[in-house]
């Protein structure tokens, strides 16, 4: 077989390896894009190009303040993932050895093996006033009355914290696994405090994770619909939900096609500022 | 025998059964509420027919929302609100006309059957049959509560945090009428429409400070009940009497301006792929002992003639303590819904939820 068939052989094999991930990407991610795109751009009534649906965003405070809230608060969740999980992923990842590293991340696993649905509704039957935490403190004196844990903003946030801390635990893991022991055993040699080692050895080492991190969970958050639902109260506005009212009970497609594609850039747009912001770059953190 | 002829003999085997499987395959894809398609039922109609009854549960805008997004594809049959048949069916032609030769019409009770049919007929033609019947009311715990008597005492403050309600249209009808409005005689002005949501608008946030949570599901409102986290609650009459069974102080109330009547119907999805199938289980599920085994799990009455006989006694005695004679003349039944409403009422659900 000459050196040419061969390259065209492999060449042909590359692209049948590229082909399901191709017909992936064009066909469930990019096309139906495009229908948003079209929807949300065309008049339903006169089939003319309309900005209408878009400057009902700007225009409407409701939605404008929706959107807000719903990225201040997966921003909060971002920090307050990041902040719990280092501690954990580095306790992991340097602490310990063998097999007790391997049950210590499995058990921060195991939850996620359950649905989300399922895991919502444990927390439900854990801080409604009838469940078992307010029970625990009327039995132990430490509240006369029941007391209701569900329906705040503290409840979401708490929901949020804990669906997305795998997305954070994992990458910082892999991260810091690759930090070799003597950096920081040199750190320590040459007169650093436990500060100054953190500051100046672990923590730039480890930032393509704390960003890789950061944006799966901040996406995830964004894009969360189960747990404000569930566990918000009568106050808690979520983007989605509102995404969901449009295209459902509103049969306003139009307008939820809008909302859809104004997310994913807005979403893109405080990724990428917060890679700026850091003086991150993404190719370099993803590779 | 060697191997091959065993290989060849379980792949022919393999092949009959699919043959024979998808020959058999007759399928009726029902999109339709909980409880209106009960496992009993099922089996009994697949014995009869062999007909396989595949049943997706839903609520009125998802059924339309899905049906709009296939045009009318993926089931042979659904179950919307009557309220709801013409105007979806104006605006994103999604069902398909209803042959009435193909329907036993005397299983039915005769004037919910023209009620429907008038309701549902778009440029002559009709497009519903009516199914199930219940109302919305409140649903109140009488040993705490018992002075909840109209949507609006939702809003007293002594049950200040221990209310339930949903954030949907029937909530803000209700109140509407309870504030001594009449939004379906507003149904074809959309500016008096507009003014009175309004109205109920400004008294659904003040409200708000009194309700615990805006439930969404039913089972969620049923747990807030039975937890006793909240004592009164807009809800389906129907919900009300499955609490009354476990704790009878529970149970659901007519209010004072009327419970809100609704009837949820049979209509053919317009590329429905069965539809002698979807004719068969109509007429099987209007029999009257079979509509009753329907009342029994959907906890609601059907428009079959005749089969209150085979409903139990207890379920009778919790309509009958809910609905005196007046209360029935009271019910306020909901007419179809222009297009258009719908948004306004969006609005303004979201400016009380955002308040």
């Amino acid at each position: 077989m000459s050196a040419v068939t061969v390259a065209k052989k492999i060449r042909l094999g590359l692209w049948l390896l590229l082909a399901p991930l191709f017909l992936w990407l064009v066909l469930l991610i990019i096309l139906p894009h495009f229908e948003l795109l079209a929807f949300s751009l065309i008049d339903p009534e006169d089939q003319g190009f309309t900005f209408e649906f878009y400057l009902e965003f700007f225009q409407e405070p409701l939605y404008w303040r929706t959107f807000l809230r719903t990225a201040v608060m997966s921003i909060l969740a971002t920090i307050l993932t990041l902040v719990i999980a280092f501690p954990v992923a580095f306790y992991i990842a340097k602490m310990l050895r063998g097999r007790s590293k391997g049950i210590v991340f499995a058990m921060c696993l195991i939850p996620f093996w359950v649905s989300e649905l399922v895991r919502t509704f444990g927390w439900m039957i854990l801080l409604r006033e009838s469940g078992v935490i307010s029970n625990f403190l009327q039995w132990s004196g430490l509240a006369s009355g029941p007391v209701e844990l569900l329906y705040t903003d503290a409840t979401i946030m708490l929901g949020l914290v804990y669906t997305s801390m795998l997305f954070m635990v994992v990458p910082l893991v892999s991260t810091l696994d690759s930090l070799d022991d003597s950096y920081i055993e040199a750190g320590y040699d040459l007169g650093g405090s436990n500060w100054d080692v953190m500051r100046e050895i672990i923590i730039p080492h480890a930032v393509p994770g704390i960003v890789s991190g950061c944006i799966i969970v901040f996406m995830l958050s964004l894009g969360n619909y189960l747990t404000p639902v569930l566990l918000g109260g009568k106050d808690s506005l979520w983007f989605t939900e509102q995404i969901y009212t449009q295209f459902i009970t509103r049969f306003n497609w139009e307008q939820g096609s809008a909302f859809g594609l104004l997310l994913l850039l807005l979403s893109s747009l405080i990724v990428w500022a917060g890679l700026k912001a850091t003086g991150q770059s993404f190719t370099k953190t993803m590779g | 025998m060697n191997k091959k002829t065993i290989l060849s003999a379980s792949i022919m085997l393999a092949g009959a059964l699919v043959a024979s499987s998808t020959f058999a395959a007759e399928e009726l894809r029902l999109l339709t509420w909980g409880g209106y398609a009960p496992k009993e039922v099922i089996e009994q109609f697949e014995k009869e027919t062999g007909i396989k009854v595949k049943v997706t549960k839903s609520n009125n805008e998802e059924m339309i929302s899905k049906l709009k997004a296939t045009r009318g594809a993926g089931f042979d049959l659904a179950q919307p609100s009557q309220d709801r048949v013409a105007s979806a069916q104006q605006d994103f032609n999604i069902y398909k006309p209803i042959d009435l030769s193909k329907i036993d019409s005397s299983q039915f009770i005769s004037s919910m059957l023209d009620a429907t049919r008038g309701q549902s007929t778009v440029d002559g033609k009709v497009y519903a049959v009516p199914h199930v019947w219940g109302s919305s009311g409140l649903i109140v715990n009488r040993s705490i509560a018992a002075d909840v008597k109209d949507y609006t005492d939702l809003c007293d403050s002594k049950y200040a945090g221990k209310v339930t309600y949903r954030l949907k249209r029937p909530t803000l009808i209700g109140f509407a009428f309870a504030m001594g409005e009449d939004p379906f005689a507003a149904y074809s002005d959309p500016a008096k429409y507009k003014q009175i949501m309004e109205k109920v608008g400004m008294k659904l946030t003040d409200c708000k400070a009194n309700v615990k949570a805006y439930w969404s599901g039913g089972d969620a409102m049923l747990s807030l009940m039975r937890s006793g986290e909240t004592v009164a609650a807009m809800a389906w009459d129907a919900g009300g009497w499955k609490l009354n069974s476990d704790n009878s102080d529970i149970t659901f109330v007519a209010p004072k301006s009327g419970a809100l009547g609704w009837i949820d119907t049979f209509v053919l999805p317009r590329k429905t792929k069965n539809e002698a199938a979807a004719y068969q289980w109509i007429n099987f599920v209007m029999r009257p002992e079979i509509a009753a085994k329907i009342t029994e799990s959907a906890g609601n009455f059907t428009a079959s003639k005749g089969s209150d006989k085979f409903v139990d006694a207890k379920k009778k005695a919790q309509y009958q303590e809910s609905f005196s004679a007046s209360d029935i003349d009271n019910i306020k039944w909901y007419p179809p819904v222009p297009t258009g409403l719908e948004k306004i009422e969006g609005k303004i659900l979201d400016r009380v939820k955002a308040s």
